[in-house]
């Protein structure tokens, strides 16, 4: 489904992701672990197409395209999702009025007609129920004044309007309280099919007692020096990450 | 170039007088002496710094002194699509007062007057008498002066003591001519004690030739009076369009003027707001949207002459292309006017590198117990946040309409009337799609 071949990454001229392959099929679930600025959030952004991000070589294909020539919207509209690590607060625009522009823009691409007011309505609930977001919040403009946790469990509930083939989750577990972690990650599960992808990237072991990730991956320094399955998380929370480099 | 105006007073003031009224003649000859000696001001003048007068003025304009009536039946030419707002509408065609159709606007409250300013000068001298003049005599300004020397009629609104207007006033300014034209209208508007009225203004242009519209308005707001005061332009690009708004607020009365501007030529808006009583509230804002050769120039001043007044300005503007802006907020707490609450506030967003936009905050503060703040905010719509809508499948175009949207959302919340809220709303957000014509005609139509 997602295919990353020896991809390098630069931003102002620094090289941040340095060769890094990465295959994802089918209902996979990969977790992406690493210490701090080892480049996680930039190999998400860069598959979401963030233009302050220039890919210097390598690439990146989903089923079979070429995601490098896309703009960020085809590549949402293609099916991929990035729950942000720091969402963005847009003043101004209702939580409402963006969502429905983001579903109808989406069945655009999909040559299907927009959605009408009353589907639209009944298909937010739907949703905002599956992660028990308040309804205080979607009256509100996009993520303003939003607390930490609140925001994380916004970019969830997006996720589950979109419903995506290859959702990435960046830290989704920080920020969010005990409770909420488990409503998240019961919400992201129940949005699981066997045809759907998740990449998680996270620093803790706990989100992967929820989500359990068929491989685990450690980012260092730009590159993926070690791969395992689900034990390797066990494995870097007692050790930490010293004996990889 | 002034030449050309004196030589034009010289030999016609008997047929401007003739065709006005004794009131609005009385100033007429002091009006034209004073502009023959200041003339025009050059961009140089430090209140028409972003605005050049001359060349707006060198073109050869008709003026229409004998008072012929155009040919043009505004209620056939704009006809309403909001059935939904209800309004006392009434037309200003360039100068002169339109007389209304009386089954079509039913009748006035009580005591209400509404006509043009000639026949309120003929028919209420002493009322038209106790105002007009008083406002602009103090002022020095050639576009006040050049008004008085030569304008002849215009809108008379009179509202006494304690009527509050059931429905919004709509006062549609077109310009229609087959010739150049240059138009010099006058408003008087009396908002007596514990009166309330809206008055919404719509100016057009409608045919393809250079326009000259210098309106100068007096208002005067009573005690405890509510006066609501919404413009919108939609004007074309060879339409000059200046307009001075003077307004007097008297003890505890409350104002709003709200200004939006979606297509025009070059625009210019004196806006001055008087406070000579105390706890008067005053909220001015505006909505600029240009794009093209577009320019517009609000230039406002706030004086605090009484303690416990407050006054909010809001004015933001969406430039594109080689369009232009300037904003002057200037505001005045006198010694006496403490507890003062004055707050001003221009954002502006260029969507071009060649669309400019300059601000001057100017404030004097004579008192010590004041809150006074101003800022000013110039800049690109937000990458970030564009980028995380495009990674929700917004196209680049929608995620750009939708912060503009956002952007204009404040100032159109200010609007009092929701209905007309909704539709200004809507035109804002249609001109931003790049979807509004400059002879799309009044959609503002109330009947
Ligand atoms: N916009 C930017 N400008 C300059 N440097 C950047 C930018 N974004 C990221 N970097 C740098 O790239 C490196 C990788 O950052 P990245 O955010 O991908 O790390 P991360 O693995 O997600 O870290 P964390 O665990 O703290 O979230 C860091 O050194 C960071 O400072
Ligand atoms: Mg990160």
């Amino acid at each position: 489904m997602l295919e990353i071949k020896n991809l390098h990454v630069s931003i102002d001229g620094k090289e941040i992701l340095k060769g890094l392959s990465l295959t994802v099929k089918p209902g996979e679930t990969h977790a992406i672990m690493g210490p701090n600025g080892s480049g996680k959030s930039t190999l998400a952004s860069t598959i979401v197409g963030n233009p302050a991000f220039e890919v210097t070589s390598g690439s990146i294909t989903f089923e079979g395209k070429n995601l490098l020539e896309k703009d960020p919207e085809e590549r949402a509209n293609e099916g991929i999702f990035l729950s942000f690590q720091y969402p963005v607060e847009i003043p101004g625009v209702s939580m409402v009025n963006f969502m429905r522009t983001a579903i109808n823009e989406q069945r655009k691409y999909r040559k299907l007609p927009p959605m009408s007011a009353s589907d639209f309505l009944r298909f937010m609930r739907e949703k905002k129920a599956l992660v028990d977001m308040d309804n205080k919040l979607t009256n509100r403009s996009v993520n303003e004044g939003f607390s930490g946790g609140e925001k994380k469990k916004n970019e969830i509930f997006q996720m589950a309007m979109l419903e995506p083939k290859l959702a990435i989750l960046d830290e989704t577990d920080s920020g969010l309280d005990i409770d909420a972690l488990r409503i998240v990650a019961n919400g992201v599960n129940k949005l699981k099919t066997p045809e759907k992808s998740t990449i998680l990237i996270t620093h803790y072991q706990r989100l992967l007692e929820y989500i359990v990730p068929d491989y685990v991956h450690v980012l260092h320094d730009g590159k993926i020096v070690k791969s395992g399955t689900k034990e390797l998380a066990l494995e870097l929370e007692t050790k930490g990450y010293d004996w990889l480099k | 170039m002034e030449k050309q105006y004196i030589e034009l007073y010289k030999a016609h003031h008997q047929l401007i007088k003739q065709n006005s009224a004794a009131i609005i003649n009385r100033s007429r000859d002091a009006a034209f002496a004073k502009f023959e000696s200041m003339g025009f001001p050059s961009t140089k003048h430090e209140n028409y710094r972003y605005t050049d007068l001359k060349p707006m003025f060198s073109l050869d304009y008709g003026l229409n002194f004998r008072r012929l009536n155009f040919p043009v039946n505004p209620y056939q030419t704009f006809q309403c699509d909001v059935p939904e707002i209800y309004s006392y509408q009434f037309f200003v065609v360039n100068d002169s007062f339109y007389p209304p159709k009386k089954k079509h606007n039913g009748s006035l409250p009580e005591g209400v007057i509404i006509c043009g300013l000639k026949e309120a000068s003929e028919k209420y001298p002493e009322l038209v008498t106790q105002y007009y003049g008083k406002l602009t005599a103090p002022q020095n300004d050639a576009l006040i002066t050049f008004n008085e020397a030569f304008a002849q009629d215009g809108f008379f609104m009179y509202v006494p003591e304690n009527v509050h207007m059931d429905k919004p006033v709509q006062l549609v300014n077109i310009m229609r001519s087959d010739v150049d034209l240059l138009a010099n209208s006058r408003n008087l508007i009396i908002i007596e004690k514990g009166a309330k009225a809206q008055l919404l203004v719509c100016d057009h242009a409608m045919d393809d030739v250079n326009f000259v519209a210098n309106r100068v308005s007096e208002v005067f707001v009573g005690e405890n009076a509510v006066y609501e005061n919404y413009k919108l332009e939609n004007t074309h690009n060879k339409t000059a369009n200046l307009s001075t708004v003077l307004i007097d607020q008297k003890e505890s009365s409350d104002t709003l003027t709200n200004l939006i501007t979606l297509n025009n030529g070059i625009s210019r808006n004196n806006i001055e707001v008087e406070m000579n009583g105390e706890k008067c509230e005053a909220e001015l804002c505006g909505m600029m949207v240009g794009g093209g050769q577009q320019q517009i120039d609000n230039h406002t001043t706030i004086k605090h002459n009484k303690p416990n007044c407050h006054s909010n300005e809001l004015f933001k503007y969406v430039l594109d292309d080689v369009s232009k802006g300037a904003f002057t907020g200037r505001i005045f707490v006198e010694k006496d006017a403490q507890q003062t609450w004055a707050y001003q506030l221009n954002r502006n967003i260029l969507l071009s590198k060649k669309a400019k936009v300059r601000t001057r905050p100017q404030l004097e503060i004579y008192a010590d117990d004041v809150k006074c703040s101003h800022g000013a905010t110039t800049g690109q719509i937000d990458e970030q946040a564009l980028f995380y809508m495009r990674t929700r499948g917004i196209s680049l175009p929608e995620a750009r309409l939708l912060l503009m949207y956002a952007f204009a959302a404040d100032v159109i919340e200010n609007i009092r009337i929701p209905s007309l809220a909704n539709r200004m709303k809507m035109l804002v957000e249609k001109r931003l799609r790049g979807e509004l014509g400059m002879h799309e005609g009044c959609t503002l139509c109330m009947h």
